[in-house]
């Protein structure tokens, strides 16, 4: 039975289907990515030349200061939970989320979080201005009066992302079809739920964060205050519990992308599935013991850099396993190289070099010369951009066919593919010079001998951000007349349940549950029956 | 029916999981950073007021310890050790002396908050005396001598022969804290 959904605003605002969630999400998420962008682009402008030119340097740390927040938890993190929604119980054979009413209740907080964050540009005395990081006591003593309704926002955002995550962890442990084992579930799926975890750990201690700076602020405790018996240093062990899981929160999703749309376009079965599966959980779980090599230069003593900086390197090791797995995928694969494939082709590329930055970052003697420079600048967007947006911009084009039943374009697809990637080393390659020879970081103006390399990194970023309206209106083309697509899979080496239901995913899917035969991890034959007609088909190549 | 039940207890459980980690934030996290620091000698905190035991002076050996002052933000009194350094030998109870004046026209509360350089050092740096335990009011022009008495202990490793103590001087007038000197 046909039961689409209801019509007008409402059908939003009310909404518990996960469908409709995940497109709420993405565009929420696409939004806040064009506002961050703006803000970087801010950024650029200004660096675009030594000397203060546009704005001044009490504005131009607000925006160093919201391009990160808002691109870390407004742009990426809203758009891997928006796939979340989508896709995990169209992969995973369930009717919906497990607890729709959350669900709906997760998203319609996030816009409600970012406006109070914006609104503190406009306030009296500006708005956050003390870095992403907002170590203390530059939040706290030296703060804006506005940072109270950063703290605010930064508890709604932590509540939100901590609902998400319950549904999911839920979704994936309760709601999958019958026979569809954990060492069945695509890699995506994987990776999200051990995401998920990692955010229920970490999330409230970042909230556990704010509300001792909220205090140290308001009600004359001394968490983070030294007058008072507290320790500045405290707070950056404190953040750091969060935010080095919250780097892999933002990654791993990234890696279920790259992990699904590889094997597509290479047709063939992703190589090494449950040693992909045991390096995610090996690097959550080393996440959480390697926080203080973000804090090298603090002064701690020589035992603890040693022991951080072997931890961190270890984190290497389950991480190579994965880019070799994915290399490994490729090889001698029938690859061709549509739009997806090729954001998964450069995020492979591209996250190995910001890896090998980072490797470069845990030598403890080393990074305290590359400290809070354009260094770590350089390393941490090759991952996060190279890394998590190109995995994004792939899923999108990946599953966009699917979610509305048109294909986009594909010559657009490319040349929006070839901009961002060359825009985007444009953009950062030079900034590994620049913090090399001593740039440091949130400063609006700098010496003369960085002044080149400066002029070619805002040349690249104006093009990158020309490579996001391109994006927005290949995407808007694609759902108001693209080219129709009929076929339930829609790229003949797609494997997994989606993509078995029809193009495009009707309002309702798995009502009734599939029953998943057989199979391993995409291999061998699978078999479901439910709502749609038995379907069977064979997921890897014909045997020869 | 039953995965209705399955996903209550399993909101439940994640839950309680984040209310958990939300506490050990904030009442766990901040006694034990203490406690490693403590332990460990690290974070340059040499710990609160000492009761002197007899132990015997090591006259083969002297040690410098030269004394720092600063002043915190905008704190505006003079402050500074009346001398740079001395020579102790470890094992004996050493006076010295900080002057401190308020040059307002207010009345004013500040507090000294001590580290010890190197940190491997602080386990072995005890105070008996010292103005840092408690707040020092001093009222508009008032001066003062804040005395502080301290022992470096025998046992201080012999590669050690150089320590430098620094007090940073706050301004807390608007928010006394009577519970320092055990920290301090």
């Amino acid at each position: 039975m046909a039961h689409g959904p209801a019509e007008g605003i409402t059908r939003w605002l009310y909404t518990t289907n996960h469908k409709d969630i995940g497109t709420l999400y993405l565009w929420f998420s696409f939004a806040m990515f064009l506002t961050g962008g703006f803000f970087a682009m801010v950024i650029r402008a200004e660096l675009f030349q030594p000397g203060v030119q546009l704005v001044q340097p009490e504005f131009f740390i607000q925006m160093t200061t919201m391009h990160g927040l808002v691109m870390v938890f407004g742009a990426i993190m809203p758009a891997f939970v928006g796939l979340a929604n989508w896709m995990i119980p169209m992969m995973i054979g369930a009717p919906d989320m497990a607890l729709p009413r959350m669900n709906n209740l997760s998203f319609w907080i996030l816009p409600f979080a970012f406006a109070i964050l914006i609104s503190t540009l406009f306030m009296e005395g500006g708005g956050p201005n003390f870095g992403w990081t907002f170590y203390a006591p530059l939040s706290t003593t030296y703060a804006p009066d506005s940072v109270n309704y950063f703290i605010f926002a930064v508890h709604i955002m932590g509540a939100s992302s901590i609902m998400g995550s319950i549904n999911i962890i839920a979704t994936v442990m309760n709601m999958r079809a019958p026979g569809m084992t954990y060492m069945k579930m695509p890699l995506f799926v994987w990776t999200w739920l051990i995401t998920a975890f990692l955010l229920v750990a970490v999330m409230p201690v970042l909230a556990g964060a704010v509300t001792m700076m909220l205090m140290d602020i308001n009600f004359g405790t001394s968490f983070f205050n030294a007058a008072g018996g507290g320790d500045p240093v405290l707070f950056q062990h404190v953040f750091w519990f969060f935010g080095h899981p919250e780097v892999y929160i933002i990654i791993l999703p990234a890696f279920g992308v790259v992990s699904q749309i590889i094997p597509t376009f290479s047709r063939k079965p992703l190589f090494g599935y449950s040693s992909m599966v045991y390096a995610t959980a090996a690097i959550a779980f080393l996440s959480f013991v390697v926080w203080a090599h973000h804090m090298f230069t603090v002064g701690m003593p020589i035992a603890g850099e040693l022991y951080f900086m072997y931890a961190t390197m270890l984190i290497a090791v389950p991480t190579g396993v994965k880019v070799f797995n994915w290399i490994t995928t490729m090889y001698r694969g029938a690859i061709t190289y549509e739009t997806p494939m090729l954001f998964c082709i450069a995020f492979v590329i591209l996250f190995t070099f910001g890896g090998f930055t980072g490797l470069m970052l845990s030598v403890a003697a080393a990074d305290i010369q590359y400290h809070d420079t354009y260094f770590v600048v350089a390393h941490f967007h090759y991952v996060m951009v190279a890394g998590a947006v190109f995995s994004g911009t792939a899923a999108v084009y990946y599953w966009l066919p699917k979610w509305c039943g048109r294909m986009y374009d594909e010559t657009m697809g490319k040349l929006q593919f070839w901009l961002a990637f060359i825009a985007f080393n444009i953009t950062f390659m030079p900034q590994h010079f620049l913090g090399l020879a001593g740039m440091p970081r949130r400063y609006a103006d700098y010496g003369l001998q960085f002044a080149d390399w400066n002029m070619v990194s805002s040349v690249g970023a104006f093009l990158y951000g020309g490579a996001q309206i391109l994006f927005l209106y290949n995407v808007v083309r694609t759902i108001m007349h693209g080219e129709p697509v009929k076929e339930a899979k829609v790229w003949e080496g797609a494997e997994g349940l989606e993509w078995l239901v029809p193009t495009p995913a009707p309002y309702h899917t798995f009502t009734k549950p599939p029953v998943v035969i057989s199979g391993a991890a995409g291999e061998d034959e699978w078999s479901i029956s439910g709502a749609t007609p038995h379907v069977a088909f064979k997921a890897s190549p014909e045997a020869g | 029916m039953s995965k209705a039940i399955g996903n209550k207890s399993l909101l439940l459980k994640l839950s309680l999981l984040a209310v958990l980690m939300f506490s050990f934030a904030i009442f766990v996290m901040p006694p034990l950073y203490n406690l490693f620091c403590d332990i460990l000698g690290i974070g340059g905190k040499t710990g609160g007021a000492y009761t002197a035991v007899d132990v015997e002076i090591d006259k083969n050996r002297s040690v410098e310890v030269q004394f720092v002052a600063m002043n915190n933000a905008t704190m505006p009194w003079e402050f500074y050790p009346k001398q740079s350094s001395v020579w102790v030998h470890p094992g004996e109870s050493k006076k010295v002396t900080f002057y401190a004046h308020n040059r307002t026209a207010n009345d004013m509360v500040g507090q000294a908050i001590p580290s010890l350089i190197p940190f491997s050092a602080s386990n072995y740096f005890h105070k008996t005396e010292c103005f840092c335990f408690n707040s020092q009011p001093l009222s508009s022009g008032e001066e003062a001598d804040l005395e502080l008495v301290f022992i470096v202990d025998p046992d201080l490793p012999e590669s050690l022969n150089t320590l430098t103590l620094s007090y940073t001087l706050f301004d807390i007038t608007h928010d006394i804290n009577e519970n320092l000197a055990v920290l301090n």
